[in-house]
Formats: C-alpha cells, structure tokens, sequence
C-alpha cells in the first residue's frame, strides 16, 4: 500500500514542477494516440457507414472479420507492423521501426476496427430507424444516408472516444515497434513498464495515476463535444 | 400483389382512389392495410402488378420515383422524430424540395400553429411526449400540402385530446388543398368521423368499399359485418 501513496505523492510532485521528461513522455503518448485515432476515424467513420447502410446478409463475412479485429490483441498487431517494418520486411526501406511513425501506424491498426465496427452498429439501427420516415418525406437517396449518418453523430462520437480508450492505455504494440526509447519513442504505458521493471514503483505509479488522469481529461472533453454535437 | 418470401400478403385484383377523398382502411392485424400504404407511398414495389398515379405508371428511373414520392407523404403509428429541434424537424421535407429559407419558415411556423405547437419550435423532438411528437409528424407531412397523405394508425397511441386534434387538422388539410387522405385504421369509430368512404380488408384480399355509412350500416359482405359488430374472430 505504501507504494501507492508515495506513488500519488511523487505524481503531484512531478505535475508541479512540470518535470521535462514527464512531460515529453505525456505528449509523446497524445501525440501518438491522438494520431493514430484521427487516421483511424477518418478511416474508419465512411468504411463503417458504408457498411452499415448495406444490406446485413451482403456484409455479414467482413462484418464477423471486424468484430474478430477488435478484440485483436496490441502484441499480435505489434508483431505484424514489426515484421512489415523491420529491415528485411517489405516495408523496411522506409526505416521506420523504432520511431514515433511506426507507433502510430500499430496504434491505427488498432484503433481502425474500433472505430469502423462500433460506426456500422450505429448506422445500422439509425437507418432501420429512420430510413422510412425520411423516404416518404421526399429525401433523395444520398439526403437519405446524410440524414441517417447525422442521426448516428453520438453513436460515432462514442466509437472515436472507445477508439482512443483502446490506443492510449495499450503497451504491447508501441512497446515491439517503437522499443520504449529514452527521448524518443518512450511513452507513458511502456515507462510504467520499464520503471516497474526497474523497481520504482513510485513513479511507476505516479505516472499510472497520471495516464488515469488524462485519459478522464480527454474523455470529459470529448464527450462535452458529444454533447454539444448532440444539441444542433 | 405483394409477397414476402413467397408468401402472399396482399392480392388486390383493381382498386382506384379518387382525388381529394377521405378513405378509411379497416380489417384485422395482418389484413395487408399497411403494405399497402407502403406500396402506395412507393417504398415498396409491389412483387405483381402495377401502379398507377394520376395515369402516370409508377416504375422506371430513380428520379421519375422521386418526383412522384415528392407528392405524397406518410405518418407512421410510431412516429420517428429527427435529433434536433422541432423546428428542423418540419422543415426537414421543405428542405429536401429546395424550398427558399424565407418560404419555408413561413410554411413551417404555420404547420406547428395549426397543430397548436407553436410554442415548441425551439424544443429538442426527443423531448416530446407521444402524443406531441405524433402531431409533430403530422406539422412535417402536412407542410409539403402532398397530393396524397397516407395515415398509417396515426392515433393509436394517443388520448383523446391529441386524436382530436390529428383529426382536426387532417381533414382541414383535405378540405383546404383537395389533399387525397388514405387512413388505415384500428378505430371504427374513427373511420366513421373522418372517412367519405370505407374499404375492409380481409387476409390480404379487398373484400368491401363503399361510402361509410352504406358499409357501416349495410355491409354486402358477412365478413365485414362481424368485423364492425366486433364478432370477428381472427
């Protein structure tokens, strides 16, 4: 137990006086994640109301495949953006692995799934919903999928949020392709990791309540946004 | 003719609604009442058969349909409010017409005046009660002033004052723009307020159709007789 007061203690500590590498750690990690779920909502909203406006029986297999992805554990995508990236990898040439690009292409991977399995639910059951009614009051068919794609604006706004719950608190991807770099490519899930490893427990735990913390921050501020999505 | 997975739900040899009528579908759940509305509004083609509105053969290209979908509208039993306010939501259909922003507010705040919801413009739908949200759905048909509206149960949710209302403001629709009204419904008392004439369906087939009073009080048909006696086993 006492290491989670000092813990707690340490983590204040640290906020306070702005401590540089924290801080490089804390934005590394936004930058990453916040990166990797834009990529993967800009991805993943069209492809997932794409397929939830399509007849069910006609996207049932790639449906199954998406729902499998989403459970897809951050080692085994880790592992597969490792081999595509590394030197004798197809995609080797770039010289990408161990580096912030390679965290955020594993951390999409991720996020990709999330974000277009939870917009296809969602456009799915507003299009039940409401298709109908905007046919008989004269929508033409692309009025008819505008209408039902703002209708489902939370649901989507949920399937970002979920998204990015996903990517900010994983370890395993970044950890295989970024290496949990001192300065580079270290972010906040790996130095909980590797100060655990090490025996600090303080900041191991200062740093865990610190990600808790963001993670709320950003989940209040999107969800403010949702709200106010919701409204107009 | 309309079939479903082979199974036949509705088989009409001939039927005709003349222009600017009130009509009143009656008959048991499972009648056809409502595929018919839905074959009518075009939002089904029917499996055999043709339609016709006003002469002009409902089939061929997407825009041809649309056109003809434009004149018509319908207002289901459940209605399906859009997330935004009241407001938008009657002038979701103007809208879609291109109507000019000026004409349209004008026409929108009329509508939500004759369904006595002026005051609710600004409100969020889904904050309605089922009865408001129902006379919201009729204010977003009834602002199009469609040739044909279709009524699917439009009150069977309701209490009396919201009837009455639905009611009230329907037939002044059909009296002040000749608007052609085909109302299924599960009310007879219903249908003898409002409709000029009746038609009763029976196991997807038209079994009678005639003005109210003469089906009401002297039906041709047995069937139709035990169904307004309440007699009808089904």
């Amino acid at each position: 137990m006492a290491e989670i007061w000092t813990g707690l203690w340490q983590a204040f500590n640290l906020i306070i006086n702005l401590d540089a590498e924290l801080l490089e750690i804390v934005f590394l990690s936004l930058q990453v994640s916040g990166a990797a779920v834009l990529i993967a909502a800009v991805l993943g909203i069209p492809a997932g109301a794409y397929l939830g406006m399509r007849q069910p029986q006609r996207v049932r297999w790639l449906e199954k495949v998406i729902y499998t992805l989403m459970g897809l554990p951050p080692v085994v995508a880790g592992l597969l953006i490792y081999l595509l990236l590394s030197s004798r990898g197809p995609l080797g040439p770039l010289d990408l692995l161990f580096s912030a690009p390679a965290m955020i292409i594993a951390q999409t991977v991720l996020a990709l799934p999330i974000i277009t399995g939870l917009t296809l639910v969602a456009v799915r059951e507003k299009n039940k919903e409401i298709r109908d009614t905007a046919v008989t009051l004269g929508a033409s068919p692309p009025m008819v999928t505008a209408t039902v794609i703002r209708e489902a604006r939370r649901s989507i706004m949920g399937a970002v949020v979920a998204g990015f719950g996903r990517v900010i608190a994983e370890v395993g991807a970044v950890m295989m392709v970024g290496g949990n770099i001192k300065g580079h490519t270290r972010v906040m899930t790996t130095a909980i990791v590797l100060e655990t490893r090490k025996g600090n427990f303080e900041l191991a735990v200062g740093l865990g309540l610190i990600l808790l913390g963001i993670a709320f921050i950003i989940n209040s501020l999107l969800y403010r946004i949702q709200g106010e999505v919701g409204q107009h | 003719m309309k079939q479903y997975d082979g199974k036949t739900v509705l088989k009409i040899d001939n039927l005709a609604f003349a222009a600017g009528k009130i009509y009143g579908l009656i008959g048991p759940s499972g009648a056809g009442k409502s595929t018919l509305l839905r074959i009518l509004n075009l939002l089904e083609p029917p499996t055999g058969g043709k339609i016709y509105f006003k002469g002009i053969a409902v089939e061929g290209k997407a825009k041809h349909l649309l056109n003809l979908r434009r004149k018509m509208t319908m207002v289901f039993q459940h209605p399906v409010l859009f997330d935004t306010s009241v407001y938008e939501n009657v002038m979701y259909g103007l809208k879609v017409r291109g109507v000019s922003q000026r004409e349209a507010k004008r026409l929108v705040e009329q509508a939500l005046e004759d369904v006595g919801l002026a005051e609710f413009a600004q409100r969020n739908a889904c904050s309605l009660s089922g009865g408001e949200a129902q006379r919201i759905a009729l204010a977003r048909a009834m602002v199009l002033k469609p040739e044909v509206l279709l009524l699917d149960e439009p009150t069977s949710n309701l209490d009396p004052a919201n009837v009455a209302v639905v009611e009230r403001s329907t037939r002044r629709l059909n009296e002040k723009h000749g608007t052609t009204v085909i109302m299924v419904t599960h009310n007879i008392f219903q249908a003898q307020r409002m409709a000029e004439e009746v038609l009763f369906f029976y196991r997807g087939r038209l079994v009678e159709k005639g003005p109210t009073q003469q089906v009401f009080h002297n039906p041709e048909d047995e069937r139709t007789r035990a169904f307004i006696k309440g007699e009808m086993v089904y």
